[in-house]
């Protein structure tokens, strides 16, 4: 028998424990099979058995071998609690339960002598989302007719691009009195109000990549919602870059350069400009720190793509050789711009932060308009990897931050003229359409949400802990590993068809509000529209207090 | 809900025709003001029409404080016409004790001026009488421009009329074009400015409806010019893009249409300035408006027209004889003005079509 000591590290160190039923269990071994942590594993227990065999008691014992599950003792394969044990267990025998009394933050640091990494979300709940505490209040009623979602038109389009101001228009009047343009403005696309932002195909496995590029094909060419996808950083499938669809994606040039090789290279053959250049500066839910793709997850087509061998690869925090607002504009978006000849609109991600507005009003000044969408990154945002204190403790909230933004552009006159986009928990309670429509109320051209396509996919990570292993490439839904056996788990065709309805639901949604407050267009900017049930949100975000 | 009416005639009319325009129609508002804008002015201002006119209601205080500015600015009133009231408890009317129409001479260091510096004095004068009249309601200043007259009241327009002595016609206070309006503001505070028409350099605006992107509005136009100030009534935002798109920006009229009810983008990019009119939308997308609207508007050559929503969610009739012509929320106004005319060429917009009325009386229909 195997010798435990007190400080072994045992299931009760850990941040789940296995419940499991010995009188239930087939020893199917489904549930071993399908662990991609290792987390539980067959084991043999000695049990002793009393018994009695004549018409009068006459205990014997006797010892026996018994085949059971077990989990396993170790920091390596802790449970993630994804309670896919539980999914496949075909007789209720086994499943994860959550340990209040966990010591994994302790004893991880203490045994590693390195800091907690996973992917997922901040998990640190605080108090009630802000966006919860708004309402759409300002309703149509009697003399201002609402709009019939189901008969009238809605144009759910939001700009993508530099906006000049009207009086800077290359437009003059010719002589039949029709305006005639003369010169060249910075590129606008009308894309729908809700991008699929920024996982690259090495945080993701290629074939949810597929799927989501798959959904976006679709939504584009079949439904009529001409939704973009971001590239994320990591480049793309030169077969993506040569083909037509090239036009639904938004390529991401971030800190590490990753895939822009490969982009560069493909260039000549593009039979299509890429929707949208976006330069990523910073990340809402690991403010200032870079990109993480560990290199358990550095597959083949990942190191092709990518260029790179089989490492951690790190994304630096900051873009080298960029050390003022002044020479990014010089450099960096110029140089993109002029790549592909001021036809494609480039945009910039920050994180979210107490100097976004700084950042947004020289970028909504700068003279040579080059900047095409402000992407403003909030702390709830999710993440592929990332150091577990930098998620749970750096950022700042996206609502505030978003207002901020589109007031100073106000104050200056300048509304639109850098269209603002709006990420970061955008969605987290599985509702995008009212959080969609409350920030693009607040000033969003519109929002971009990443992790809730993972939950479409069937991401079964919470905020609450559960799972959040993307780093680890041993996603058990497939999703976020590059491992040929969990990659198949997951239907590329099935991810695509879950996109693809969830957002016909939420375009149905969106008109459902639109709708009331009589708006037949997006409703960017009306926060009259918008009223708080909390006093400090609506001063703060200067909007109605009701009660 | 608003009803609004516009006259414009080949000869000089009476304001008591758009009282007679509007009464038909008093169902349909709620008798809680009268406001109208004279524009194209005859009788006793016929021969001042390149000298601007200042229309106030005001205390006495108000009236030194206006006219000293106005003096101490080197302008110098020649001509001054007092309407003859006849006050009395039984009418319903929250009178001022002055009504001022008063027309001043330019300053002397303006004799060489261009008609657009001119302009621009006119509106800086407007804004500080009203700057400095604000204060305590010392007054109301409406409009000081050449050949325009602007009189606004709150309570029920019949003895607003009646204390004005409006009902009677008489050949000293008329004007080829008049617009009016029989409420006060009841979407937001009962105040004198509040009530369309609005008139801004020469453009006149009123409308009946709601303005559901007012806050978008709003808050773009508080940037735009000096002369967007007020927006006691979210009515005012149509004026204001009026006088942006086509004064500031010299765009022609029919672009003001694309501007605040911009084509779906289906159909816009369809056409073969497609790429004018989204450049239009885009640089311009706060100026749209949402919600149920009919707009009449005035430019400064006295073109009159109308257009509406892109719902058509209010309506609006056209109606006419060979010497006049009348807009008109419900068509019962114009029957009450015009009954002898053929009703069957009566023009009811559509939710795409400017209608625009020229001097000589033409009347063209423009599809957005």
């Amino acid at each position: 028998m195997e010798t435990v000591k007190i400080n072994d590290t045992t299931p009760n160190d850990l941040p789940w424990k296995i419940r499991y039923d010995a009188s239930r269990c087939t020893l199917c071994g489904s549930c071993v099979a399908a662990c991609s942590f290792r987390a539980i594993e067959a084991k043999v227990e000695r049990r002793r058995m009393v018994f009695s065999e004549g018409d009068l008691p006459d205990p014997k014992s006797r010892f026996s071998a018994v085949p059971v599950i077990k989990q396993v003792n170790s920091l390596a394969n802790y449970c993630r609690g994804c309670g896919i044990c539980e999914k496949v267990c075909p007789n209720d025998a086994i499943a994860p339960v959550r340990n209040p009394d966990t010591r994994h933050p302790i004893v991880s640091r203490c045994i590693g002598g390195d800091s907690i990494k996973r992917g997922g979300r901040k998990n640190l709940t605080g108090s009630i989302r802000t966006l919860d505490q708004l309402r759409i209040g300002r309703i149509s009623q009697m003399t201002d007719p609402s709009l019939d979602a189901q008969r009238h038109t809605f144009d759910m389009l939001a700009p993508f691009g530099r906006i000049l101001p009207a009086d800077k228009l290359p437009i003059s009047v010719n002589s039949d009195g029709k305006l005639i343009t003369a010169g060249h403005t910075p590129p606008v696309s009308w894309i729908y109000p809700v991008i699929i932002g920024d996982m690259s195909i090495g945080a993701l496995s290629w074939r949810m990549w597929e799927g989501i590029a798959m959904a976006v094909a679709y939504l584009n060419e079949e439904c009529g919602l001409p939704v973009r996808m971001g590239s994320g950083e990591g480049g793309a499938p030169s077969r993506l870059l040569k083909s037509r669809y090239l036009k639904y994606m938004i390529l991401q040039v971030a800190s590490g350069h990753f895939g822009w090789n490969r982009i560069i290279k493909a260039m000549p053959e593009m039979i299509e400009d890429p929707a949208g250049i976006m330069i990523k500066i910073g990340q809402g839910a690991k403010p200032g720190d870079g990109g993480l793709l560990q290199a358990q997850k550095v597959a083949e087509h990942i190191m092709a793509i990518r260029g790179v061998p089989k490492t951690d690869l790190l994304s630096p925090p900051n873009h080298q050789g960029l050390y003022s607002i002044e020479e990014s504009v010089q450099k960096m978006f110029l140089s993109f711009n002029a790549a592909f000849k001021f036809r494609v609109p480039v945009a910039i991600k920050v994180a979210a932060s107490s100097t976004s507005v700084s950042v947004f009003n020289n970028l909504v000044r700068d003279p040579y308009n080059i900047v095409g969408g402000f992407f403003l990154d909030g702390i709830d945002g999710g993440t592929g990897a990332a150091h577990e204190v930098s998620l749970d403790h750096t950022g700042h909230p996206i609502v505030s931050k978003l207002r901020d933004c589109y007031l100073a552009a106000v104050t200056q006159g300048r509304q639109g003229q850098i269209p603002l986009w709006a990420a970061g928990g955008l969605g987290k309670t599985g509702d995008l359409a009212a959080d969609a429509f409350k920030m693009m109320c607040l000033g969003a051209s519109g929002v971009s949400t990443g992790k809730l396509i993972l939950q479409m996919a069937g991401c079964v990570g919470n905020d609450q802990g559960r799972c959040n292993a993307c780093n680890t490439g041993l996603c058990p839904a497939g999703i976020t590993s590059q491992i040929p056996a969990l990659a198949h788990r997951l239907d590329p065709e099935r991810v695509a068809e879950n996109i693809v309805n969830y957002f016909l639901a939420m375009d149905q949604e969106l008109k459902k509000l639109m709708a009331p407050i009589g708006n037949s267009t997006l409703p960017i900017g009306r926060s009259d529209a918008l009223v708080a049930v909390d006093k400090a949100v609506a001063d703060r975000l200067k909007i109605q207090y009701v009660c | 809900m608003c009803r609004i009416g516009a006259i414009k005639s080949k000869n000089y009319v009476h304001p008591s025709r758009a009282l007679h325009l509007m009464q038909s129609q008093q169902k349909g508002h709620d008798n809680s003001g009268f406001a109208m804008v004279m524009q194209d002015l005859g009788g006793i201002f016929e021969s001042y029409k390149h000298l601007p006119t200042l229309s106030m209601a005001c205390t006495d205080e108000g009236l030194n404080l206006a006219e000293n500015i106005l003096h101490e600015a080197g302008f110098r009133r020649v001509l001054q016409w007092v309407p003859e009231t006849s006050p009395s408890d039984d009418l319903d009317i929250i009178a001022m004790p002055n009504y001022v129409f008063e027309t001043f001479s330019y300053p002397r260091s303006y004799n060489k001026s261009t008609q657009e510096e001119k302009e621009e004095l006119l509106l800086d004068m407007r804004l500080k009488m009203r700057a400095a009249l604000e204060p305590d309601e010392q007054g109301f200043v409406y409009s000081f421009w050449p050949d325009v007259v602007t009189l606004k009241e709150i309570g029920d327009p019949r003895d607003i009329g009646t204390f004005f002595n409006l009902w009677k016609p008489n050949t000293n206070f008329t004007a080829k074009v008049i617009t009016a309006q029989c409420r006060q503001n009841t979407n937001y505070d009962i105040v004198r400015y509040a009530a369309h028409p609005f008139f801004l350099q020469g453009y006149t605006g009123l409308a009946n409806g709601e303005n559901t992107f007012y806050q978008k509005n709003k808050e773009m136009q508080s940037t735009l010019h000096r002369g967007y100030i007020g927006f006691e009534s979210d009515s005012q935002c149509f004026l204001y893009s009026l006088h942006y798109v086509h004064r500031q920006l010299k765009w022609p009229l029919q672009y003001y249409k694309h501007v605040i009810t911009p084509l779906p983008f289906e159909q816009a990019k369809r056409r073969d300035d497609a790429e004018q009119l989204i450049a239009i939308r885009q640089s311009l997308a706060n100026l749209e408006i949402n919600g149920p609207n009919t707009i009449i508007g005035v430019l400064p050559d006295n073109t009159l027209f109308t257009c509406c929503d892109a719902k058509k969610l209010r309506p609006v009739v056209i109606g006419r004889d060979e010497e006049t012509i009348a807009i008109s929320s419900e068509v019962c106004g114009i029957n009450e003005i015009l009954p002898e005319r053929d009703w069957s060429t009566d023009i009811y917009p559509n939710e795409r079509e400017v209608v625009v009325i020229n001097d000589e009386l033409e009347v063209a229909r423009w599809k957005q």
